[in-house]
């Protein structure tokens, strides 16, 4: 049933051609052409001219504050960090060009795996090309035909792509409800394998996950949990380890997911692990095997970023006032937000459609912000999204600049 | 448990679900006559599967296309 309803009208068949295969495109293409008919700058191909720093860019040859790159932690322009891919290019060139078990695994490679071992305190440390990757790689190769995977509804696409791609059987809760996800593992036929997939932050609301009563309940039902933490590494817990560390519960996570493409600064994914025999999937997961490995620029950078990181309190503590002030000034100029509280350094606005949602966008890049456009299919209850992710490098006077913005595009677009 | 009697109860179920008052045969499709979205199938499919106390898999649903095969796919599950 739920294919079939996602899919689109049958392609017609063009004379004398056979079917057109993008057929199943035209939905898209036409609400595209009527968003964009009046004037509306598109917002799937915004370009960066210049980057500034963690928080200013030039788009469209002006200076633009940015609210929406999940860089939480500023670590993109960090000078250690650069100095290392630098040095790093400089000694290793500029790619490996093999797989990480040919010709790919450099010293920097595995460097970066002993900086995400200390990092979290775990035995096991695998990185994947990037964070999809690792999504894809560890799901579908623990998970195979037969085992079931029980996962949360607005779970990440790279965790749908794991489960489809492993062929295991797939069973859906509704989000972050304990009871449905304990009463759905209780019907799992006995003796089979059993995966729960769970995320720390859901990056669309910005809200968190009951992570230790779930994580409770799964491991009573005897099955195996894996958490995606890509939002939460980095400034989240203790040692910035995610929300499992945070709500004490880590100890009992069988697999961290991660991606070095927000906190850390660059672009990778991995999974950190105790499992006795994990090293085992470095020779059986397909999306780790047969794809070249990072260049040793950017394992260099994450290395160095990730050791940072390590030490990173008082920038946690901004990001955190950060967070704070945001949420809170959006409530009060009358914004409806994803959470009641800040739970993460995500803060959604609800726009009350997608026509409404473009034009509080562009409004707001005409005044010099930007912020992520989310729309449906990747939301949650087909809502349309204006996602602000802080940065630490955010200054105290940026989001009170930030707040002045949205009030004046609010206003001029009849959102408050 | 016969299929007359699962057919009671997913009728049911359906009821509040079918809001656009689509005629219930066991031809009609979820696809083409109901056109529920994601979330309404997910609430939908959790409410059979506590009523008859069963896992209907995502790979599962993928072959009920129309309303008489999930009563014949949940008068299945129920059984065994």
């Amino acid at each position: 049933m739920t294919e079939g309803i996602d899919e689109a009208a049958r392609p017609e068949v063009v004379a004398g051609t056979g079917s057109d295969l993008f057929s199943k495109f035209d939905p898209l293409i036409e609400q595209r052409r009527a968003l964009l008919a009046d004037g509306q700058e598109d917002p799937f191909s915004l370009v960066m001219e210049r980057v500034l720093s963690p928080t200013r860019a030039v788009c469209n040859g002006r200076e633009t504050i940015l609210l929406g790159t999940y860089n939480y932690m500023g670590m993109t322009f960090d000078p250690d960090v650069i100095a290392a891919g630098k040095d790093a290019l400089d000694r290793f060139g500029a790619g490996t060009t093999g797989s990480r078990v040919l010709n790919g695994t450099y010293r920097g490679h595995r460097d970066c795996e002993d900086a995400l071992r200390e990092f979290y305190a775990m035995d096991h440390a695998m990185v994947f090309s990037t964070g999809y990757q690792a999504n894809l790689g560890i799901i579908s190769t623990i998970a195979g035909k037969g085992d079931y995977i029980v996962l949360d509804i607005d779970s990440h696409a790279s965790i749908w792509d794991g489960c489809k791609l492993g062929n295991a059987e797939v069973v859906p809760f509704r989000h972050n409800d304990v009871e449905a996800m304990e009463k759905r593992l209780k019907r799992i036929p006995e003796g089979a394998g059993k995966l729960v997939i769970l995320e720390g932050v859901y990056s669309m609301l910005g809200d968190i996950a009951p992570l230790k009563e779930m994580v409770r309940v799964a491991k009573a039902a005897g099955a195996m949990v894996l958490v995606d933490e890509a939002h939460s590494m980095g400034f989240i817990g203790p040692n910035g380890r995610g929300v499992a560390e945070d709500q004490g519960c880590l100890d009992e996570v069988d697999f961290v997911i991660g991606t070095f493409s927000k906190s850390v600064g660059t672009v990778g994914g991995f999974c950190v692990s105790n499992h006795p025999k994990f090293e085992i999937l470095r020779l059986v997961c397909r999306p780790y095997v047969f794809t070249a490995s990072l260049p040793p620029s950017v394992v260099a950078t994450a290395a160095t970023s990730i050791r940072k990181l390590m030490h990173g309190g008082n920038k946690r503590a901004h990001l955190w006032e950060n967070s704070r002030t945001l949420h809170a000034g959006l409530k009060a100029r009358g914004f409806q937000l994803g959470t009641e509280e800040p739970q993460s350094a995500i803060i959604a606005v609800i726009m009350p459609d997608l026509e409404r949602g473009a034009a509080m966008w562009g409004a707001l890049l005409n005044e010099g912000l930007y912020v992520n456009l989310a729309r449906p299919p990747a939301t949650p209850a087909n809502m349309t999204l204006l996602r602000c992710s802080l940065c630490a490098e955010h200054t105290a006077e940026q989001v009170e600049t930030i707040l002045g913005m949205f009030e004046r595009a609010g206003k001029a677009v009849g959102i408050i | 448990m016969n299929r007359a009697d699962t057919a009671l109860r997913i009728a049911a179920i359906i009821a509040p679900f079918n809001t656009r008052g689509v005629a219930l045969t066991d031809a009609a499709t979820f696809a083409g006559d109901l056109e529920w979205d994601s979330l309404t199938v997910m609430d939908f499919v959790a409410a059979i599967e506590d009523e008859f106390d069963i896992l209907i898999t995502m790979n599962q649903q993928a072959e009920i296309e129309t309303y008489g095969q999930l009563i014949d796919a949940v008068t299945r599950l129920a059984g065994s």
